[in-house]
């Protein structure tokens, strides 16, 4: 029986089990939006504003480890969806972005709404599609699906021009798919392997760099398991908390810019590196020139272009990471060599003192809230368990430092590009993918207008997420630059003309508090998450100066560290 | 140091700007670049001339491998390789520059394909040296308009780049 391409489109969603997908209608997606509001087996949620679409979907995928699914029309609704396809790009997230497209014999005359989107997005795409014929309509979408999951995941857009929805053809899905052009690695190569084992039970003072990859490979339990057999320093980047254990005395904190003092010391002193899932990031090594001169690294990564791209390895390791570590433990356990315990000794000895230097200390007995005391409470009100999205700036800091993530997925935010206007409707996605989890979005008052809109979603859509907003009435990590680095000229970085946030949440249909009082901070976490089914937002009034540390400033090397 | 990249990727609309983009991006450089399809249809052969230390060509590959049109890569400069180019320069033929042209053209063994009262084209072949050696032979004053195609390669003996 012949479908049309809207049948054959949300045929194809079915076939990859896909239950959700973000969007918002337009003149080009119509067909499609028709044949989704005849059935029951994919829904449709609506957002207001395309990049929330882009921004949910990937909330979910971050979640879930499942491909995130975007559905908006062409022109602005492609444009719109761009930052949030750049973000996921970024943070290697599995999404597939259906765009809609001016009909083939239009493409390519200014029609209304036209853009090229498949040239927009090429640049921030793991691949991208335009369907000219029905006939490959299937095959792209099966093809963009596994594009989008396997080896390291990213966004995959298939743009889809109106009259192929409205076209017919038979619909059969394939079951698998073969790119002669596409294939990733998944095993380590042995010998790599083998020479990486030797290495690593030869270190003096070693530690282990885990990111991202750790998590999007679901690789957490392998991953502590190796940290385990050998009982050396972990820390992660920002995309990498949860794979180990954030509460276990092995784990020094996160590295990087905003990272701990031990961690950073840490590397810079270390002799060998284990870089796991991790890409050597500008925000981790600092000043490149500077970062771990004494060290010889291992580097382990799905992605070869990650491997020697800024920081040259001694022994580099193509692989997933799950598949490497499970080689890497096997062939530990069966050596003979054991890490030198004297020597390990010692240098966590030297890494106790640097711990002892309690980097994260702040004023507790300061008459204003600290933000750094909400991220401690929310932790302790929420028992470490819940999902914590965030926007960008001082507060994502402060929450990566202060919510100690005890297991992977639970930390959702804008890692690589950065992106305010992300937390609250990745929150959204989180909460629809996990109606029974504790949702919250740690958030400042610059970030949260950036995707205000959502508030209205999440009513619709009955998502209760809880919205912690740090509100120091600045762009807080712009002010705090200013402050450091530009002798306190506080360009455009102050907040004027908020709105009553109360009133805000309470205008979209939901519950708002003003938290003013450092006493009031706990007694008002508690009370907004005994509110299951509300979402409340908190507009905890913040000091306005209040800095993150400790810090590396930029062009600094890891031990170069600005301490409070 | 100057390097030839040999990429097979799949005839696919979009497929080239891919790559060109990615240079662009990545603030590659591109020399010269030449695509067409290869004895199977559904196949583009590129070549591409670009410049970087051992360091960014190592890079440059990888990238270029990770684009998901690629199916296949080697750096020709590795190993033995021939390269080619072609140019088609419209020169002055007048006065004594007929003679000297014709002349010339033999001994870069050159072809003359098209004449008329005042000028001459020809067509050359060979490496990017001697096009540019041909050049400067008939002198910048005699040089009417200059079409080169970029450079082509292949590797020498039993190398080769299929799928």
């Amino acid at each position: 029986m012949e479908l049309t391409g809207a049948e054959i489109l949300v045929r194809c969603l079915k076939e990859e089990g896909v239950k959700h997908v973000f969007g918002y209608p337009g003149g080009a997606v119509l067909n499609i939006y028709d044949t989704l509001n005849a059935q029951d087996d994919v829904d449709h949620i609506l957002v207001r504003h395309e990049q929330g679409a882009t921004h949910a979907a990937d909330g979910y995928a971050r979640a879930t480890g499942k491909p995130g699914v975007v559905l908006v029309t062409s022109g602005p609704g492609a444009t719109n969806a761009v930052t949030g396809i750049a973000t996921a790009f970024m943070d290697s997230i599995p999404m597939v972005i259906i765009t809609g497209q001016v009909p083939t014999h239009a493409i390519g005359s200014d029609a209304f709404q036209e853009v090229d989107a498949v040239g927009i997005t090429r640049p921030c795409v793991k691949h991208n599609f335009l369907v000219k014929d029905i006939k490959d309509l299937a095959l792209t979408m099966k093809k963009a699906f596994h594009v989008a999951t396997t080896g390291r995941p990213g966004p995959v857009v298939v743009d889809v021009p109106k009259d192929v929805t409205t076209d017919r053809y038979a619909f059969e899905y394939p079951k698998k798919i073969e790119m002669r052009s596409y294939k990733p690695a998944s095993k380590g190569h042995t010998g790599q392997v083998r020479k990486a084992m030797d290495m690593i039970l030869a270190a003096r003072k070693p530690m282990i760099y885990s990111g991202g990859g750790v998590v999007l490979d679901k690789s957490h339990e392998v991953f502590t398991e190796f940290c385990r057999l050998l009982g050396y320093p972990v820390t992660n980047t920002l995309m990498g908390l949860g794979a180990f254990p954030g509460t276990d005395p092995q784990f020094v904190g996160m590295l990087g810019m905003h990272g701990t003092y031990e961690a950073n010391m840490g590397m810079h002193h270390c002799d060998v590196l284990i870089a796991i899932g991790a890409r050597f990031d500008d925000r981790v090594t600092g000043n490149i020139e500077k970062f771990c001169p004494h060290a010889q690294i291992v580097h382990i990564d799905i992605d070869p272009s990650s491997i020697a791209k800024t920081v040259k390895v001694d022994v580099p390791i193509v692989g997933a990471v799950g598949p490497v570590l499970r080689q890497l433990n096997r062939m530990i356990r069966e050596s003979e060599r054991k890490p030198d315990e004297k020597a390990l000794a010692e240098w966590w000895k030297q890494i106790e003192e640097w711990r002892a230097t309690d980097c994260l200390r702040y004023d507790r007995a300061s008459k204003r809230i600290k933000p750094q005391y909400v991220m401690e409470e929310l932790y302790r009100v929420t028992g470490g368990k819940a999902y914590v999205t965030s926007d960008v700036g001082q507060h994502q800091m402060w929450a990566a430092q202060f919510y100690k993530f005890d297991l992977p997925n639970r930390w959702i935010n804008s890692g690589g590009l950065g992106t305010m206007g992300f937390g609250l409707p990745a929150a959204l996605g989180v909460k629809l993918a996990l109606p029974d989890e504790e949702v919250v979005c740690v958030t400042g008052e610059a970030s949260i207008i950036m995707c205000i809109q959502e508030l209205s979603t999440a009513l619709q859509y009955g998502l209760p997420v809880k919205v912690v907003n740090l509100n120091n009435g600045y762009m807080g990590m712009v002010r705090q630059w200013q402050e450091f680095f530009y002798q306190k000229r506080y360009a455009m970085s102050y907040m004027e003309a908020l709105p009553d946030f109360v009133k805000l949440a309470e205008s979209f249909g939901h519950v708002g508090m003003k938290i003013e009082k450092p006493g009031d901070v706990t007694g008002a976490l508690e009370e907004a998450m005994a509110m299951k089914d509300r979402l409340v937002f908190m507009d905890f009034i913040t000091d306005p100066e209040e800095n993150v540390y400790p810090m590396i400033p930029a062009g600094a090397g890891q031990n170069e560290m600005i301490l409070v | 140091m100057r390097h030839i990249l040999s990429i097979l990727l799949e005839n696919e609309s979009g497929a080239l700007s891919r790559v060109a983009g990615l240079f662009s991006a990545r603030g590659y450089n591109i020399e010269s670049l030449t695509v067409a399809p290869t004895e199977d249809p559904s196949l583009s052969r590129m070549t591409l001339v670009t410049s970087g230390s051992d360091e960014v060509i190592e890079q440059i590959m990888k990238q270029v491998n990770k684009l998901i049109d690629v199916v296949k890569l080697v750096l020709l400069t590795e190993s033995d390789h021939i390269e080619r180019e072609l140019m088609l320069v419209k020169t002055q033929a007048r006065g004594e520059a007929r003679e000297e042209v014709k002349r010339l053209a033999d001994i870069f063994r050159a072809r003359i394909i098209d004449v008329d009262a005042g000028t001459y084209t020809v067509e050359v072949t060979g490496t990017g040296q001697k096009l540019d050696a041909f050049l400067e032979a008939v002198g910048a004053a005699n040089v009417i308009e200059v079409v080169r195609t970029g450079l082509s390669g292949i590797g020498r003996g039993d190398n080769a780049l299929r799928v």
